[in-house]
């Protein structure tokens, strides 16, 4: 019977979100986040975080180098595009296969250690193939300038195809859909909403419980015998797997591929994403790269003209005092703001946006509650 | 672990309804996203240009000096102010009544001197604020990603700061025009200049910045002083705002080479120079000769950050606030008035980017990007601080006299760091465009 009603809310869940995400262009309008560019992003980082909390979020595992997997996704993809064809679906496959191989190769040595150690080897790892990327491998990575689509690419598969893009320089389309703007944004949210509905089903698996287990005690769990390093690794891949995806989807609505996808603060960002969404918790981490993208994109476009209309209704002296305080935190100052943004909810929702969510809901059910019988029900994990 | 992969048949329908939902919905949005002429083509009383500039990272002095110079050149578009160099500007098209009737206003982005986060920048600038031109950029990778973008999207892209050869070059683009000088254009000039002085048996040491534009000018000196008869003992890369360079530095003083060449920029050179200055490089003899640095390309922000160490060290630059000539005297002028100081050699091209964008489109007629670009095509003028300047129509680059400067030994002001040693003529700096490669292709007005 449980496990009936967990289905079906489960259902409803990924209903919910898979609405919320196609109708992003007209929610987020209001908020000036409705425009084609800032959609893709917050539909890919989205796909980079929900992997990226499959490992974090289920086996505690902190990896301080997944970044190095989105890099490498991008220039699988802008190479695939490069050699083969200039459609998607290909360059995504191999970047997510790519990623995957990359993640099972770092993954087998970094997961000998845990805590720490193992947060330090993967950010050693990452800024090994961000340094290969930035100037060792520069016939391959075409170094700081990034790798770019050149009119004179082979493509054999356009070739012969007969596909001819003439004299302009083409960009990725989907058998005829050009993959920039909404077309773009609609083929990454349908990825995404297929990744949350993956990360979903390990959430809910026996294997998920498995990865659960070596986050709350893996000594335990190896005196009973058990091996947990195969699971670590496994959730580890997936991980390096969604995180190649999202690379790949970066290069598919913008083919470019840059060293500095790889930087550590690029690492960083994606843990920062998953924990102020929420850690371990399913929608968490899409809520957390949103915001983050968010104030990136639209906070370090306000400047002092944009403020002084903002702030026009005071009167002029008081306007341009507090035009003069809050311009330290919008433009360049974006990075302060969200460092203050994420030490309040570190320290009063230790367990990120959804928690606040939670919370609230938990208070809206109590009034209801009052008024009609109790029924206990336990708190979802989210 | 079996149990994982167990997908019910029921599970895998409502996964593939929500995906062929997911693929379906776009087509509702497709038809109405691009319905103008040309992309952004602006319908109300007011135009948007795009200034994307590095406010954080290596470049920041030189983007905010490029904002401040944006800002002044749409007031005096707009006709607020002195007018600045629109009273020395050889086209009287504009006349301070905005262009094509139309009121300028700008948006503005941070490039963080990154690729990614420039072009991000510059694709919110195009698909929500809807600029009809992007310009900026302090860093040729940048600008030639920044370039690239906007060929595809359909606006004009006026290059800001971007020295390499390769954003006219190679990677050159029918949408895209630059004000600036190259590094071909910097070893032409840069060459007899060091011949006079140093001679023609040097042994040439260079540190480059590891990205487009310091192959670019490691490539062009080495071409032009090994034509002098200097040798290149080695060219090691340094990566962009690298910080230390203690350690590039050390092995320049064993190597045997008499000349390091600097392939830096911003802040990058700022610390390179002076730890070469700090580890006594200048004070030594070697074969026989005094050691000499060479920074290719100056500004006049570099020198002032590096300070006492700059002091008769050559270099380049497309601009200097010293010039007497009656544009650069207007430009200092309301520069100054304005914000207190004078501008850099990245605010006057910058500065002369806008004014070029919106008298182009102010001769045409319109703001369509090929519309645009025709009347900008062989476009010759003069009054903007460099002389009689011609927009070469092959490759899109101006073509202008080529200062070479030296640190100044007694400056009389914090600002006035450099002296202008010669004048390079254009004739002497011009190259066919088939020297750089790539290939213009048609212009992209969007749709």
């Amino acid at each position: 019977m449980v496990a009936i009603i967990k289905k079906q809310s489960d259902l409803v869940l990924l209903l919910c979100f898979a609405a919320a995400v196609l109708a992003g262009p007209v929610i987020l309008q209001p908020f000036g986040a409705g425009y084609p560019d800032l959609l893709q992003k917050f539909a890919i980082f989205g796909i980079f975080a929900i992997g990226f909390n499959i490992l974090f979020g289920l086996t505690g595992y902190l990896s301080f180098g997944h970044a190095a997997f989105l890099g490498i996704g991008s220039y699988t993809a802008v190479w695939t595009f490069k050699l083969l064809s200039m459609n998607p679906l290909p360059a995504v496959l191999l970047a997510t296969l790519l990623g995957g191989l990359f993640a099972a190769l770092i993954g087998f040595i970094s997961l000998r250690r845990t805590g720490i150690y193992f947060s330090i080897l993967t950010l050693a790892f990452a800024q090994m193939s961000y340094n290969l990327a930035y100037s060792v491998l520069t016939p391959i990575t075409n170094g700081e300038t990034g790798l770019q689509l050149r009119q004179a690419d082979p493509r054999v598969l356009d070739v012969a195809f007969g596909r001819d893009y003439g004299a302009v320089l083409p960009s990725s389309d989907l058998f005829g859909i050009d993959m920039t703007g909404y077309p773009g944004f609609y083929f990454c949210a349908a990825v995404l909403i297929l990744c949350f509905y993956i990360s979903m089903r390990i959430f809910r698996s026996p294997f998920g419980m498995m990865l659960r287990a070596v986050k709350s005690n893996q000594n335990r769990m190896n005196y009973t015998g058990l091996n947990t390093r195969p699971y670590a690794l496994a959730a580890f891949v997936i991980s390096g797997m969604y995180a190649g995806l999202a690379g790949g989807l970066l290069a598919v609505t913008d083919p470019l591929a840059g060293a500095e996808r790889m930087q550590w603060t690029a690492s960083g960002e994606v843990v920062l994403m998953t924990i102020l969404g929420g850690t371990g918790t399913l929608l968490g981490p899409v809520i957390g790269a949103g915001a983050i993208k968010y104030f990136e994109n639209i906070f370090s476009a306000f400047n002092e003209n944009i403020l002084l209309n903002t702030f026009s209704f005071l009167p002029e002296t008081l306007q341009h005092a507090v035009v003069s305080v809050a311009s330290l935190f919008v433009g360049e100052g974006w990075h302060l703001t969200l460092g203050a943004l994420f030490m309040v909810i570190v320290i009063f929702l230790p367990g990120g946006l959804m928690e606040g969510v939670r919370r609230f809901g938990v208070l809206f059910k109590r009034k209801a509650d009052s008024d009609g019988p109790t029924e206990t029900q336990p708190a979802s994990a989210e | 672990m079996a149990n994982f992969t167990k997908v019910s048949r029921r599970s895998l329908l409502r996964g593939a309804a929500a995906a062929t939902t997911a693929l379906a919905a776009p087509t509702i949005f497709t038809s109405k996203a691009w319905a103008a002429g040309y992309t952004n083509e602006p319908k109300g009383s007011t135009v948007t240009l795009g200034f994307n500039v590095p406010q954080t990272g290596a470049y920041a002095d030189e983007g905010a000096d490029e904002l401040r110079a944006y800002q002044l050149a749409v007031e005096h578009i707009n006709g607020e102010g002195d007018g600045g160099m629109l009273n020395t500007f050889s086209s009287k098209a504009l006349t301070g009544a905005g262009v094509n009737g139309k009121k300028v206003v700008f948006v503005t982005g941070d490039t963080q001197t990154k690729s990614d986060a420039a072009r991000a920048s510059a694709k919110r600038m195009i698909e929500k604020d809807g600029a009809v031109m992007i310009t900026g950029g302090s860093s040729s990778g940048v600008a030639i990603a920044v370039q690239g973008l906007c060929q595809d999207a359909g606006v004009i892209f006026m290059a800001g700061l971007t020295h390499s050869n390769d954003t006219t070059g190679k990677d050159k683009r029918a949408n895209g025009f630059r004000h600036f000088f190259n590094t071909e254009m910097t070893g032409a000039a840069l060459a007899p200049v060091l011949k006079n002085n140093f001679g023609t048996e040097r042994n040439a040491y260079h540190l480059t910045a590891d990205y487009t534009w310091g192959w670019s000018q490691e490539g062009s000196i080495k071409k032009y002083t090994e034509q002098l008869g200097w040798n290149t003992a080695a060219a090691v890369r340094t990566p962009l705002g690298a910080g230390d360079f203690s350690q590039y530095i050390t092995p320049v003083l064993n190597s045997g080479a008499d000349t390091l060449v600097l392939n830096h920029y911003g802040r990058d050179m700022v610390n390179s120079l002076t730890q070469a200055v700090q580890f006594g490089l200048r004070d030594k003899q070697v074969n026989g000769k005094d050691f000499a640095i060479v920074v290719p390309l100056y500004s006049r922000l570099m020198a002032q950050g590096a300070g006492e160490n700059v002091k008769g060290i050559f270099g380049s630059t497309n601009w200097h606030w010293s010039l007497q000539d009656e544009g650069s005297k207007a430009f200092v002028k309301s520069f100054g008035q304005k914000y207190g100081f004078p501008p850099s050699q990245a605010a006057h091209t910058t500065y002369c980017q806008a004014l070029l964008y919106a008298d182009a489109a102010q001769r045409a007629g319109t703001f369509r990007p090929s519309g645009v670009g025709k009347s900008l095509e062989g476009f010759k003028f003069d009054g903007l601080g460099n002389g009689p300047t011609e927009y070469r129509a092959e490759d899109h680059q101006c073509f202008k006299d080529v200062l070479v400067v030296k640190g100044k030994e007694n400056p009389s002001s914090k600002f006035d760091v450099l002296e202008v040693v010669e004048v390079t003529p254009r004739a002497q700096v011009e190259y066919p465009a088939s020297l750089l490669g790539g290939e213009l292709g048609p212009y992209n007005d969007g749709a």
